[in-house]
């Protein structure tokens, strides 16, 4: 009998290693290193008259002081523009040190190289930067205006500007019997990570080898830019990403300029240089993301059908465009959600302005779109007197809809096409987990008590496993051992054990004899990275593929050892045998050995294939012409587009009107992201997102005040949840498959995120019985809206 | 009598003798010098990890005389001749996991790893003064350290477990 892994709680291969200390996150290793600080601007927006750095040069212990000045040939360009885009007409990205300009607090200006991270600091504190301050625009109104700009040759602080439209909606608004025209805004917050970002590089002069580790998630990504500025080969660049605490989407960018910057150092001094950045540097220069104000007109009919939708959006991307404007671009078409639209327009405008860079964090644009659409979901309701989610269903694209194709282009280029689903039960899951139907009597015996409680829902669809490409290499060792390898990077996700399962299915051996190696260029060089809930998609079915290659020649060596059938045989255990017959199998091990003809014996079974070991076919290499030795394969998977899957969040909650606090009494999630390979693992994605997800309703947001400067930059202030916040959601799968893929897995690694500002904006509504049209809302917020409500 | 006295000089070092995790060990470090670093860099435990550097993340937690401390915040010079555990200490002496490590495992307690180690050692802390917590003593005991991954949910489980698993290992006498 064969063991199924696919589809089990199998505990994961990761934890021994974390649990014990011996994780091998960035600052973990290199303790020699040299430290590295940043003098970062303290200001949102000024012209650099000068930097002095006398003072720091009597620092003992420091090694070296750079500014842009001290940079070479490429090295003194702007860093790269990742995604371009023909709307992205004014993309402006940053020097690696600020040249002339600084445009965001955080903005390193000078980088010290010392003995160590305190000395590199205490010499950071003795460098004078001379500023010039200029009139910083803060916040997408100022932006608007335009009566400052940020970059002084961009008009309008105006990066890009971008339609979509299927079918005609300003024509079918207008013919609409009801319509309805409102605002909503989302504010803006950032991934962080418990590990913050970090470099270690070593330049091997012997062998003219750059080592870069780096805490990213896309260390082909950073190989590929460094290679590329540095001018040096590929190969002369290794990146490796070790244990990643966290991404959350920030670590995406790349190159950033610490990354380019520490193997600069660490070549020109000939020493290994670390940076690790601290929780400030965090807060002001990793991305951020989230800010968007929306403008809404939708049509619908007297059934809550809607005829017709135009949004408009203003999205800030902060100070630089590095990542293109993939993010209006994903809530622009992830807006829709899992309803059917004949007539959507979409127009959005990407805003500069003078604070830290936006890019992708958890839900990548998604919880804006799906805020926008639920919100409006729910105002028709409320307009014609019908229960929201009955208002959800009647919208709902059928089950034998699909594929749906929206006649839109996606965020990876390819057409907005649903591959499968199945939302109306979907829609009943979540009902019946959140006890939809009841609510009404549970709200009125509530009431009865004085209590003020409330129920919200949301729905959304998230395009996952988004291309190019992803590969995988699957070797048998003669030991038994099956070694995997995957280029892109793993920062929690369980990679090692759910691609462990994988292989281990498609080779018939034990999950526990599979060690998988993530993110690491000299393992597999191919890669794009971890982004867009495509790691299990992409990675998991290119090694899927891979696997079954090294399965067919090894059934086909077997075959010939046993002198049986290769349509006969079978891998059971980690032994290939006549089926049925294990008396008649040779171990994988084994067939290791001989599939790599040998002058040289290493072990009493390596004998098994020397060259005198049986008597050869006079007539056939050793080697035959279309073969290769080894028992391994690579493979790639690249899909046509994107897998979607789907989801749907309902909460109870219930608002203190004299304070305006709100506590979530239940939290329902029903998830359909296909077939699941380790349902502990995605249940573990959901908690997590989940928790995002309320802390981007409640708590979390950047406080910038006019000027630019981020006001709650520590965890002291930036009110990242505890414990005491969180809620235990209630979790119902649904495993519809995709089509589009051999394993038919769709991604569940920002879904739980992306519902839960619409889903508690909805909740809280109904319980204050007040408008809540922008997020996230804080208790004094809420009993201000209140209180205006009370005295109108 | 002053130009006999040097001023005390922020690159002083300072012996500091520790015992972790059962072994002590020495080191000079300056006075400025945090335990996490000390542990970290100077004896290279680095197992316990540093998330925020001003209190609030609580990854950095270590048990000082079996009292739970964030390491970031306390320098290595007020520690001298303490007993402090670290999360490397939690196993068996042969790399068998301990009953809390075991529970966080079986009940994916975690994901990134890097928050871990401080819930480990409070965990390992509170069963040790409490062997049956209710979800409020938990929630008291965890309630003041970070976790960006988990939304908390297993590792309030693993808790629970790991109490399970304790009592199991430690039958009450």
């Amino acid at each position: 009998m064969t063991t199924q892994w696919f589809g089990e709680r199998v505990e994961r291969r990761e934890d021994q290693r974390l649990l014990t200390g011996a994780g091998r996150f960035l600052d973990d290793a290199g303790h020699d290193a040299l430290g590295v600080a940043f003098v970062r601007s303290p200001h949102a927006h000024a012209r650099i008259t000068g930097i002095d750095v006398a003072d720091a040069l009597d620092v003992d212990g420091l090694v070296a002081v750079y500014t842009w000045d001290d940079l070479p040939g490429r090295l003194a360009d702007p860093l790269p523009l990742l995604i371009p885009h023909p709307d992205l007409t004014h993309p402006r990205t940053q020097h690696a040190l600020a040249r002339g300009e600084v445009n965001h607090v955080g903005e390193p200006v000078a980088m010290v190289v010392a003995d160590d991270r305190y000395l590199a600091e205490d010499a950071a504190d003795r460098i004078v930067v001379g500023y010039e301050p200029l009139p910083a625009v803060v916040g997408i109104g100022p932006a608007r205006s335009a009566e400052h700009l940020v970059h002084a040759d961009v008009p309008g602080n105006v990066a890009a500007v971008t339609t979509q439209e299927l079918g005609d909606a300003r024509a079918a608004i207008a013919a609409a019997p009801h319509v309805l025209e409102f605002d909503l805004a989302m504010e803006r917050s950032l991934s962080s990570p418990l590990e913050g970002r970090g470099v270690h590089a070593r330049w091997d002069a012997d062998d003219q080898r750059l080592r870069i580790r780096t805490s990213t998630q896309t260390s082909t990504g950073v190989r590929a830019a460094v290679a590329s500025i540095f001018g040096l080969p590929d190969v002369a660049v290794e990146v490796i990403t070790p244990d990643v605490g966290g991404g959350f989407g920030t670590k995406v960018v790349h190159p950033y300029p610490e990354e380019v910057l520490v193997p600069w150092a660490a070549r020109t001094l000939g020493r290994e240089v670390k940076w690790v950045e601290d929780r400030y540097e965090h807060f002001v220069s990793a991305t951020h993301e989230r800010g968007q104000e929306h403008h809404v007109r939708v049509g619908f009919d007297d059934d809550g059908v809607i005829l017709g939708l135009d949004v408009e959006f203003w999205h800030d991307t902060g100070a630089y465009t590095p990542y293109g404007i993939v993010l209006p671009i994903i809530t622009a078409t992830q807006l829709p959600g899992p309803y059917r639209h004949r007539h959507y327009r979409v127009t959005f405008t990407s805003l500069y302005t003078n604070t830290v860079t936006c890019t992708p964090y958890r839900g990548a644009g998604r919880p804006q779109g799906c805020f926008v659409m639920e919100r409006t979901v729910d105002r028709i309701g409320e307009e014609l007197g019908l229960d929201r989610a009955e208002v959800r269903r009647r919208n709902l694209i059928g089950p034998d809809e699909f594929p749906y194709d929206f006649g839109m282009v996606f965020q990876d280029g390819r057409p907005l096409i649903y591959d499968s689903g199945n939302y109306p039960a979907v829609l009943e899951g979540v009902k019946d987990l959140v006890g939809w139907d009841g609510f009404a009597a549970e709200r009125e015996a509530a009431a009865a008590e004085g209590r003020r409680l409330g129920i919200g829902l949301a729905c959304y669809v998230e395009g996952t496993g988004v291309g190019p490409y992803e590969g995988g290499h699957v070797h048998v060792e003669t030991n038994g051992r099956v070694m995997v390898a995957t280029g892109l990077t793993s920062q929690g996700q369980g990679h090692e054990t759910v691609f462990a399962q994988i292989v281990a299915d498609e080779l018939g051996v034990d999950a526990a004899d599979v060690y998988v190696t993530t993110g690491d260029t000299r393992r597999f060089p191919y890669a794009v990275g971890t982004y867009a809930s495509r790691a299990a998609v992409m990675s998991g079915n290119a090694i899927a593929l891979a696997a079954r290659q090294v399965r067919a020649k090894a059934i086909r060596i077997a075959a010939e050892a046993l002198e049986a059938a290769p349509e006969d045989l079978e891998i059971a255990s980690g032994v290939v045998q006549v089926r049925g017959t294990p008396s008649r199998g040779i171990p994988l091990a084994q067939v290791a050995v001989l599939s790599n003809p040998l002058r040289y014996a290493f072990s009493k079974e390596a004998q098994a294939a020397t060259q005198f070991a049986s008597p050869p076919d006079p007539e056939v290499p050793p080697v035959p012409e279309d073969d290769e030795p080894g028992l391994e394969a690579r493979d790639y998977y690249s899909p046509v587009r994107s897998t979607f899957a789907a989801g749907m969040h309902a909460a109870v909650v219930e608002v203190d009107p004299d304070t305006g606090e709100v506590d979530v009494l239940r939290y329902a999630v029903v998830h359909d992201c296909g077939p699941l390979i380790n349902p502990m693992i995605v249940e573990g994605q959901i908690h997590g997102g989940v928790a995002q997800g309320v802390a981007g309703a409640l708590y979390e947001r950047l406080a910038y005040d006019a000027a630019g400067n981020l006001a709650n930059a520590s965890f002291m202030d930036f009110l990242m949840p505890y414990l005491s916040e969180v809620p235990t959601p209630e979790i119902g799968h649904l495993e519809t498959p995709s089509p589009l893929n051999p394993l038919g897995i769709k991604g569940a690694g920002e879904a739980g995120v992306i519902p839960g500002s619409a889903c508690l904006a909805a909740a809280i509504e109904d319980a204050a019985g007040v408008r809540i049209d922008r997020m996230p809302i804080s208790p004094p917020e809420l009993w201000a809206l209140i209180g205006e409500e009370a005295g109108t | 009598m002053s130009d006999v006295v040097r001023a005390p000089s922020p690159h002083d070092l300072h012996e500091v003798v520790v015992t972790v995790n059962g072994v002590t060990r020495s080191a000079r470090v300056p006075a400025r010098r945090l335990l996490s670093d000390l542990l970290r860099h100077d004896l290279r435990l680095t197992g316990t990890h540093v998330g925020c550097e001003h209190g609030v993340c609580g990854a950095c937690t270590v048990l000082l005389e079996g009292e739970p401390v964030r390491s970031c915040l306390t320098f290595a010079v007020m520690v001298d001749d303490a007993r402090i555990t670290t999360v490397e200490g939690l196993a068996g002496p042969d790399g068998e996991l301990g009953p809390v490590q075991r529970a966080f495992r079986e009940c994916h307690g975690l994901q990134c790893g890097f928050c871990t180690p401080g819930f480990l050692l409070l965990t390992t802390e509170l069963l040790a003064r409490n062997p049956e917590p209710t979800d409020g003593e938990i929630a008291d005991a965890l309630g003041g350290n970070l976790c960006r991954c988990t939304g908390y949910v297993n590792i309030v489980r693993s808790v629970r477990r790991a109490a399970e698993l304790t009592s199991e290992r430690e039958p009450p006498s």
